[in-house]
């Protein structure tokens, strides 16, 4: 928004707050993504030729992790409207660490695959396991652009920027959290059920 | 950052209103000066960013025109020698003859950057850009940072695209739709090597900066319109660059999928749509793909794309048509209905693209069905425009010229549409110059005439100076003309049986038959591709030399012609206006001027209020 640009005199629209709703759209457009990818996937398979594995057994272990950082998240939530900021500091460090041990569980799950002679290409690889890495790939993606996020509401709450009257960047990094953790838990019940 | 203009908004204060949280821009210090960098390179005012687009979508035009005029002339006279075009060209000419792989170059760049480069980022980009928080009310976009982002990362993606162009093996030569396995094969063709990793990068970058735009344009829309400026009084240009961006939103990311999965084939060695290919002797062992799966997901995003390029025109014309005549725009909410029900069919037609794909008959008959019913709003649209023309004053301003021509192309255009929409007749016509001749006039030509209409109805807003009237009718009339020269042959042809795609037809008996009409398009092309430079010296000329223009010189009713001659960053000096009126209260009974601006109460105008009208006056 241009900066003399005052909210005061706006038809009222949604009753979000401008940026909120810039991270909803953003949120559909990454949403469209995976509907693509996951759809094709279905598609893909119907066809065929299609190559039965077992899903690796990290995964089960990756996504408890990503389900407890929600939480974390969620509770940091609620200590910044309580004005509690040592709380939302210890909470949000652990949501980042919990973030980052997500990611570091998906990379080993990408070796158990390996190991599993599943591969992401070459004569050996078929599409199911293709697009096993495409789908983890591209959420890992997206979680680190959540970790980047979180810093930067990290460092808001460090300069006191983030209290129960100032509220919007941190509701927008839990609702930005959230999203990531329904999208994995979403994936991971659409590999259980198709892979 | 806005020191130049003062505001009465109680800027430091707290605003009060519910539907706001605490607004953090709010505390920004906004007392400092702007350097030439800031304000007009890396610019966060829209007004800056649409002229951005703009000027970088008249490259791209004159980009794609160019390569467009190289391939007409090889196929208008594919006998000539062609070594007066070594000095260009270089090596890509051969013995005085075009190479035909580069001939698949030329048809692939023209068409990606048509319809990418110029008719989505050059329309959509300078128009929502410019007119959305002007028209609506606001200072500026939702986020003015991610704007400028949002062109910088179109600017990027050009730059790989035009880069590409002068690399060894040549640009991304699989068409625009990029079919694997033609695209995703280097040993298929010598473009599908590093031209076309080129051509993903540059169009992976694309679709970012529109999802940047996009996201922005909707949330303008929705949270900054300003007090009283209601969704049912909200331009019709508005409503259509809001179904756009919408329609972005939601196609863009599906063909960045595609494009990704597309990417991993070529260079990671992945099987997502290959199979099965023996390639100059050797079988590759790629197996388990599909490629028809790819097309799938292209055209999920390539329908859409065509309303995302033919909609901002819409609803541009629709505005420019209704000033002209001095009328309201017909039927108002059924301009609107026919916008949110295209929007709509996008999504659930894409397949009627794909019939000659081998999809089962009955499938192809659903996407039969759900096609030929675009014909309904589309056909809603059409009257509602003539419906305005009819006994209006008409004003015939070079933009009035370019909108009734919009109207034109695209009754024309769509015509052929509902023939094309039928999968038996399409699979007759597929592979000829029908198919070209029909999107060519429906959305190619309709588009680019929005696109003029919009240059010249909005050229005095943007640069403070009016286009030169003369020179623009001209540049209308060798336009106009010319398109129709070039694309009503092509039906002809296309019907007799002309396939498209061939770099030589003189092979075949059956074709050299077409041999003058081909002559007789190929002339009409590059004659109309000259023409162009009229518009283009009257544009540069004009931001410099052209007469002054006032405030509002079209006497139109919208809010951006309330704004100074030349706004600063801030659209407004004083107060945002806040809106009364639609936007279409032109020549109404009893008023003194033939044009009521949608910031005047109804309390002063109490000559033409109707009934219903003056109790909120009162």
């Amino acid at each position: 928004m241009h900066p003399s640009e005052t909210l005061t005199d706006k038809e009222t629209g949604t009753g979000l707050h401008p940026l909120r709703l810039l991270l909803i759209l953003l949120i559909i457009s990454i949403l469209m993504m995976f509907a693509g990818l996951t759809s094709g996937y279905i598609v893909r398979r119907d066809e065929g030729n299609w190559l039965e594995f077992d899903l690796p057994t990290g995964l089960l272990f990756n996504t408890i992790v990503i389900a407890i950082s929600s939480a974390t998240m969620q509770w940091a939530w609620f200590s910044a409207r309580k004005d509690n900021l040592r709380q939302v500091k210890i909470g949000m460090l652990t949501t980042l660490a919990l973030g980052v041990l997500f990611l570091i569980g998906q990379w080993q799950v990408w070796g158990e695959l390996v190991s599993n002679r599943v591969y992401f290409g070459g004569a050996d690889s078929n599409p199911s396991g293709s697009f096993m890495y495409v789908l983890t790939g591209v959420h890992g993606f997206h979680l680190i652009t959540g970790l980047i996020f979180l810093v930067l509401v990290v460092v808001k709450s460090l300069r006191y920027e983030v209290h129960s009257r100032q509220m919007l960047a941190i509701t927008n990094g839990t609702i930005y959290w959230h999203f990531l953790g329904a999208l994995w838990l979403y994936l991971y019940l659409f590999l259980l059920l198709n892979h | 950052m806005a020191a130049n203009i003062p505001t009465n908004a109680p800027v430091h204060g707290t605003p009060t209103v519910p539907h706001v949280e605490h607004d953090e821009h709010l505390h920004h210090d906004e007392h400092h000066e702007q350097s030439f960098l800031t304000k007009y390179i890396f610019s966060q005012d829209h007004k800056v960013i649409a002229k951005q687009f703009l000027i970088t979508g008249i490259f791209w035009a004159i980009m794609g025109g160019a390569l467009s005029s190289l391939f007409r002339l090889q196929l208008g006279w594919p006998e000539s020698t062609m070594s007066w075009l070594t000095p260009v060209l270089g090596k890509w000419v051969e013995a005085g003859k075009l190479n035909p792989e580069f001939y698949l170059a030329l048809v692939t760049m023209h068409g990606t950057i048509m319809v990418f480069f110029v008719l989505t980022a050059g329309l959509s980009g300078t128009f929502s850009n410019f007119l959305i928080p002007l028209q609506v009310g606001a200072r500026d976009m939702a986020s003015g940072f991610m704007n400028m982002l949002s062109y910088w990362f179109f600017f990027i993606s050009s730059i790989i695209m035009f880069s590409s162009i002068f690399i060894e093996t040549g640009p991304a030569s699989a068409g625009w739709t990029i079919y694997p396995p033609l695209s995703a094969l280097p040993q298929a063709i010598p473009g599908s090597g590093a031209g076309m990793t080129l051509w993903l990068v540059s169009m992976a970058l694309f679709i970012i900066s529109q999802l940047l735009g996009g996201v922005n344009y909707i949330t303008t829309v929705i949270n900054l319109r300003t007090r009283g400026m209601s969704m049912g009084k909200l331009p019709l240009t508005i409503w259509s660059f809001f179904l756009t961006a919408i329609l972005g939103l939601l196609a863009f990311p599906v063909l960045f999928s595609a494009a990704l999965l597309l990417i991993f084939d070529r260079s990671f060695g992945t099987s997502f749509f290959l199979s099965d290919i023996y390639i100059a002797g050797q079988a590759l062992n790629n197996t388990g793909g599909s490629p028809i799966l790819f097309q799938h997901l292209f055209w999920f995003l390539g329908h859409p794309e065509v309303y995302i390029v033919i909609m901002p025109a819409m609803g541009m014309v629709s505005e420019i048509l209704a000033t002209n005549s001095r009328k309201p725009i017909f039927g108002y909410r059924a301009m609107i209905g026919s916008l949110i029900g295209i929007s709509l069919l996008s999504f659930v037609v894409w397949a009627h693209h794909m019939f000659v794909t081998g999809m089962n008959p009955f499938l192809g008959s659903v996407f039969m069905f759900l096609t030929l019913i675009i014909a309904v709003p589309s056909g809603v649209k059409v009257f509602n425009w003539l419906a305005t023309l009819w006994r209006g004053n008409i004003r015939f301003t070079t933009a009035m010229l370019f909108s009734i021509g919009f109207v034109s192309l695209f009754i024309s255009g769509g015509l052929t549409g509902i023939i094309l929409g039928n999968a038996a007749l399409d699979i007759q016509m597929h592979n000829t110059y029908f198919v070209v001749a029909h999107f060519h006039l429906v959305m190619g030509s309709s588009a680019f005439f929005g696109l003029f209409a919009g240059v010249y109805h909005w050229f005095p807003k943007m640069f403070g100076r009016m286009l030169d009237e003369k020179l623009g009718y001209v540049h209308f009339w060798l336009t106009f003309i010319g398109v129709y020269l070039v694309f009503m042959p092509m039906h002809y042809v296309g019907i007799a049986g002309f396939p498209r795609r061939y770099y030589a037809w003189t092979g075949f008996d059956s074709f050299s038959q077409f041999a003058d009409l081909n002559k007789f398009i190929s002339a009409a092309a590059i004659f109309a591709f000259i023409g162009q430079f009229i518009f283009i010296f009257n544009f540069f000329y004009s931001i410099w030399r052209g007469r002054r223009a006032t405030e509002n010189p079209w006497n139109s009713n919208t809010l951006e012609w309330t704004t100074p001659v030349i706004p600063g960053h801030g659209n407004w000096p004083g107060a945002i206006p806040a809106v009364h009126r639609w936007p279409y209260d032109y020549s109404k009974p009893g008023a003194e001027k033939d044009f009521i601006p949608q910031n005047v109460p109804y309390s002063q105008t109490q000559s033409s209020n109707l009934p219903n009208e003056r109790e909120t006056a009162e």
